[in-house]
């Protein structure tokens, strides 16, 4: 079921809630159009899961479309999110015309839709050619990177930019991650929904059903990383400072994550893992169903430490998560983990194995301080990260680029 | 009971802030001493007073991101000083405050032999904000009022009074203070303890809580 604003009012405030609705006020009326090229699994379709609704719920005509490809479609797009996070890749001129032509059918699916809407945010870069094929639109486009393409890999950014560069403005998670465009590139981190059943409280029934399902063992510590089984999410390190921290203390390992349609290279980097595990019987590898969102939640809860150990990250919702459930995150020193992780404060930014297992020895035999930064994590993510905020800055953009993106703008009542 | 609007009545209005990247990003000191001298007024102006409406963890040892980038990134602890210790309320305007940032740089580049520099990805983003401003629909009539809906208003309200108010009016004070005023000086010590206030170490919700406190303590000595 579909939270409500009263929901929201419970866990944000009044005047959080009555800011939304006073701002949204402005917007009524307008067509906006959300397009996306997966309904489940990553990051991306997991906001726009709550997002729209509470848009809706603001009295806005919000819609989401979702385009569709097929595998080697995925493979060249997959292939762009690695090379916008840094990585060469081969990609020759066959995959870039298939993308284009997928594109191209896929526009000719949404023709009306786009064509009437007044808004567009288009999510990264699978769908990023849609707004060339449509010569007729009326509204205003925003293209939205979700990925740390700080340091894209230059010639398929240089392919890519000529699509981004017609968009009426791109937003971006982290400043640092803007790349130049001639247009206002937008500064919006993404969030979590409190109540989706990603992060909604849960009772003891469903964490006990957590340990019994993965034979988990309530008395030793629980650490564990959620995560895509992606090589920049490094869980081959994360085994290694399992490794290096479980000569001093008892401890389980559970890295767990859900497949996503658009990502062909999971299975590999899957079976590189298992290897690692080298059968320890403590080293928990669960693959799990994009849909799977409660027990992400329960395995989360029952953790002692999140890890989050990416060598790239574009934002890290998962540490969002897991600081809303109160628990401190040691996390790679790298993209959106930098904003969420304060050393000491609520967890530890880390640059190697060793160093994430220096901090998970350290915190568990300081459960006073790990229970702190729990404590802490969660009003920060409160006050910062939560899918309120996230919509308010999303509505302010809109009316910003309204209005012609003015330095300041005055509503009238 | 609806009350009649009067010229004296205070319109609260809300504000939002939106970031934008400028693509502009320094390494070294230098670099950053270059953009500042010709970045927007409105990047400085988000540079010193953003943070209190953006995401961040509080910190409150240095409110301005240059000092905070002096201190992080560049690791040189007496810039990070140096710069944090600038209050922008001192200044007539952006430019002067802009012109002590350049200052403080130039001093401490004089002192270095070798520059250092930072990291690839520790580098000074240059952002400007743009904020929309909307009328909420509450009015105060009368002090009391302030006291009575100061709990409703957002941060975005208090921001947009407190902290905004002073880059928009003459006096570079703020609204609350302004309006109080009118009352022919019938509540001048209030309005010196609201103007006593400091905006920069601190949060928009504890600037929100001080108003607060100040204005009960205020009517309970009254009564």
């Amino acid at each position: 079921m579909t939270p409500s604003l009263e929901q929201y009012r419970s866990i944000v405030g009044d005047a959080v809630i009555q800011h939304l609705m006073q701002l949204a006020r402005h917007l009524r009326g307008l067509k906006i159009v959300h397009v996306n090229s997966t309904s489940e699994g990553g990051g991306v379709a997991e906001i726009l899961q709550c997002l729209l609704p509470l848009k809706k719920s603001l009295g806005l005509d919000v819609s989401w479309e979702v385009t569709s490809g097929d595998r080697e479609f995925y493979e060249c797009t997959k292939k762009f999110h690695n090379a916008l996070q840094g990585n060469k890749v081969a990609i020759n001129n066959a995959m870039l015309s298939h993308y284009e032509k997928i594109n191209s059918i896929n526009y000719e699916r949404l023709k009306d839709t786009l064509e009437n809407a007044d808004i567009v945010f288009i999510h990264d870069p699978q769908p990023a050619p849609l707004l060339r094929f449509c010569a007729d639109r009326k509204g205003r486009w925003f293209w939205r990177c979700h990925i740390d393409a700080s340091h894209p890999y230059r010639p398929v950014w240089k392919y890519l930019r000529d699509f981004v560069t017609l968009y009426d403005a791109s937003i971006w998670s982290l400043p640092s991650f803007a790349q130049n465009l001639p247009h206002p590139m937008y500064v919006v981190p993404p969030s979590i929904d409190p109540l989706s059943p990603k992060n909604i409280d849960l009772d003891s029934s469903d964490l006990k059903d957590v340990y019994k399902t993965w034979h988990l063992d309530e008395s030793r510590p629980i650490i564990t990383q959620i995560s895509r089984f992606d090589r920049f999410k490094d869980p081959l390190g994360v085994i290694e400072s399992y490794k290096l921290a479980k000569k001093f203390s008892p401890l389980q390992l559970v890295l767990a994550g859900s497949g996503a349609n658009d990502d062909p290279e999971g299975a590999e980097v899957l079976e590189e893992v298992e290897l690692a595990r080298d059968n320890d019987p403590d080293i928990h590898i669960i693959v799990l169903p994009p849909d799977a969102h409660r027990k992400i939640n329960a395995l989360q809860r029952v953790s002692n430490i999140i890890l989050q150990k990416s060598l790239r990250e574009g934002f890290g919702l998962t540490v969002t998560e897991a600081l809303w459930k109160q628990k401190a995150v040691i996390g790679g020193d790298t993209g959106g983990i930098r904003i969420q992780v304060f050393n000491h404060h609520t967890g530890f930014l880390v640059n190697s194995p060793e160093g994430a297992a220096l901090r998970i020895r350290y915190l568990l035999k300081h459960r006073d301080i790990l229970e702190n930064m729990g404590n802490k994590a969660k009003e920060f993510v409160r006050e910062n990260f939560l899918i309120t905020r996230h919509l308010r800055e999303y509505l302010t953009l809109i009316i910003s680029i309204m209005h012609n993106s003015k330095e300041r703008i005055i509503l009238q009542a | 009971m609806k009350r009649e609007t009067t010229n004296n009545d205070f319109s609260i209005k809300d504000c939002t802030l939106v970031a934008v990247a400028t693509g502009l990003k320094a390494r070294t000191l230098r670099e950053v001493r270059s953009i500042a001298d010709t970045i927007s007024p409105s990047c400085i102006y988000y540079h010193f007073w953003g943070a209190l409406l953006r995401s961040r963890f509080d910190d409150p040892e240095f409110p301005n991101d240059f000092a905070s980038w002096a201190s992080h990134s560049l690791h040189d602890k007496k810039l990070a000083e140096r710069l944090a210790i600038i209050n922008p309320m001192d200044f007539r305007d952006l430019e002067d405050l802009r012109k002590e940032v350049l200052e403080v740089i130039d001093e401490r580049l004089d002192e270095l032999d070798m520059p250092s520099w930072v990291d690839e990805d520790r580098q000074f983003y240059f952002v400007h904000s743009q904020i929309v401003v909307f009328d909420t629909k509450l009015k105060l009539t009368e002090p009391q009022d302030l006291l009575r809906n100061i709990d409703l208003m957002s941060l975005g309200s208090i921001f947009y009074h407190f902290i905004d108010a002073r880059r928009r009016n003459p006096d570079k004070g703020n609204d609350f203070s302004r309006w109080l005023h009118s009352f022919d000086g019938q509540h001048d010590s209030l309005v010196r303890s609201i103007n006593n206030i400091d905006p920069y170490f601190t949060t928009l919700h504890d600037i929100e809580r001080e108003i607060k406190d100040i204005v009960q303590k205020y009517y309970r000595n009254e009564q």
